[in-house]
């Protein structure tokens, strides 16, 4: 990815406040962004809402790298209505290791970290509803995973559920 | 959910039921008749769009996008193309622009009646969805003419247009403008002065501007809790700059304003689409871009004021042929999740008012 550093007040605070755990300042296409560690990232959503005004939390979802480490990277979009500026903040997290939850900073964080939890299988430690959202509740796996075929069932579910003895 | 006290009971409303607009269970929990909490089970619809996207190229995705939001499967595709285009730095063709506007103009007046038809009928008033439905089919007949297609239109192509504009597209399209506003005064007589409908909605499902943005709620129902914010003006795309026209507010936040905020935006429409039609700029429809669509390695976000809300596509390319990781970021999906707070304390029959006026595609919800 052919980024460019990222100048200005907003990168300046991140890395004035939370230090070494501000990994990576960078804007690809015009679209700044940020990686953080993911201990950094409940702080940042918080110190961006309250100093800088990025009071909308966008989406929030996540992307798997297998061949990687950490091999999941969390995504965050926050805008501000007042500077109308729109900034991605990402973070990675382990098979197995829980992200803190955002719910406390972004009331709408919860149904987003749920689908996350659905579709990767993250878990988002202090999330008050930690359910699946878009799957069954019983079903096994996660949809979303790279290692997860596009033909991928659970057979086990199907066959209960849905009476189809083949399970497909 | 938590246990019930002897006072309490539980109603299951869904998941088919005409007033959740497709298949949304709501476990309703009660006192009396007041609303204590709501539960929304979704997922009926899940069919996997971003996995299916990964597994796609490209070009071949942009039709799945138009079965998410299949009331504005123009907007989805929009949307789509724009964030494709963003990864290759192409821009469409000026005439593919104006274009483009024009149709998901008209794709949001569309949305937006066939919102008020059913919210309507809802309510209680069965009139207005024949009326509606009317004006609606002028609409699908010119997504008809234009591409063949009524519902999922798969418009767009990333880069521009596939097709050229068919011969009369002007004139039915200034034809549909000229007697529609007539129309959307028509509406207000039947519902805005009636007296059963506004003590129905006002005062219900009320939610403020810092509950809408501690949820990310975004469109109409932002704009109808006073907040004058829409992606068309903050961050313009496909040319809306060039375009006057108003983002309508309104202050309550209640299911009322909501009504008058999409009556009005469908006004807007018709002056954006008036403007864009009347200098529709010669040239070609499509801008340079490979025929095999390879974006660099790299990622984006771009995102569009859809008739719901915000409608983003987060893309992440690895350099092939197919999206390494495609999210959407579903107007409804985040919507509906305020429906608890909207509808915390409310009679059971408002919560059907409530489900309503969010305007929510479950197609979208689920993707």
């Amino acid at each position: 990815m052919a980024t460019v550093p990222w100048e200005g007040p907003i990168p300046d605070l991140l890395r004035e406040r939370l230090g070494a755990s501000v990994l990576e300042t960078c804007s690809y296409l015009e679209q700044p962004f940020a990686v953080l560690t993911r201990e950094a990232m409940v702080p940042a959503l918080a110190l961006l809402r309250d100093e800088m005004g990025f009071d909308y939390l966008v989406d929030l979802t996540a992307v798997d790298y297998p061949k990687r480490t950490p091999r999941f990277e969390l995504v965050y979009v926050v805008y501000s209505y007042g500077r109308n500026e729109r900034v991605r903040l990402k973070a990675g997290v382990g098979a197995g290791e829980r992200a803190p939850t955002a719910v406390g900073v972004f009331t709408g964080a919860n149904w987003l970290e749920r689908e996350v939890l659905d579709m990767f299988g993250i878990e988002f430690a202090g999330h008050p509803d930690p359910r699946r959202i878009l799957m069954p509740e019983e079903w096994s796996g996660y949809p979303l995973r790279k290692d997860y075929g596009i033909l991928a069932m659970d057979n086990g579910w199907v066959q209960a559920n849905l009476g189809i003895e083949s399970g497909q | 959910m938590t246990a019930l006290d002897g006072n309490e009971m539980v109603l299951n409303m869904g998941p088919q039921h005409p007033s959740t607009h497709g298949v949304l269970r709501i476990v309703l929990k009660l006192d009396g008749e007041r609303v204590k909490s709501t539960d929304c089970i979704i997922g009926y619809l899940h069919r996997g769009v971003e996995k299916i996207a990964e597994n796609r190229t490209y070009t071949q995705f942009a039709p799945y996008v138009d079965r998410m939001d299949y009331l504005a499967a123009v907007s989805n595709g929009l949307g789509y193309c724009l964030a494709v285009e963003k990864l290759l730095n192409a821009v469409a063709t000026p005439r593919a622009q104006a274009v483009r506007v024009i149709l998901t103009e008209l794709n949001r007046i569309a949305s937006h009646l066939l919102w008020l038809g059913t919210h309507a009928l809802d309510i209680g008033a069965i009139t207005p969805l024949f009326y509606t439905l009317r004006e609606r089919e002028a609409v699908l007949k010119i997504f008809e003419n234009y591409c063949g297609a009524r519902l999922t239109t798969h418009a767009f192509r990333i880069g521009g247009l596939q097709y050229e504009l068919y011969e009369g597209f002007e004139r039915e399209v200034e034809s549909f403008c000229g007697q529609f506003l007539g129309k959307v005064d028509e509406y207000e007589e039947l519902l805005s002065g009636n007296r059963i409908w506004r003590e129905r909605l006002r005062g219900v499902g009320v939610i403020d501007a810092a509950t809408c943005k501690q949820y990310g709620v975004t469109g109409p129902v932002l704009r109808a809790a006073g907040v004058g914010w829409d992606l068309r003006k903050a961050q313009p795309y496909s040319g809306y700059e060039q375009y006057e026209f108003d983002v309508p507010v309104r202050t309550s936040g209640d299911t009322l304003d909501r009504y008058f905020v999409r009556l009005d935006e469908m006004r807007e429409s018709v002056r954006i689409i008036r403007q864009a039609v009347a200098n529709i700029p010669a040239g070609p429809i499509m801008a340079k871009v490979p025929k095999v669509i390879k974006p660099a390695v790299g990622e984006a976000y771009v995102s569009i004021e859809a008739p719901k809300g915000e409608l983003g596509y987060f893309i992440v390319s690895d350099g092939t042929t197919q999206p390494y990781r495609l999210r959407v970021r579903p107007p409804s999906f985040v919507n509906l999740q305020a429906l608890g707070h909207m509808a915390q304390g409310a009679l059971v029959a408002d919560v059907v008012a409530i489900i309503g006026t969010i305007d929510i595609v479950l197609g979208e919800v689920d993707r």
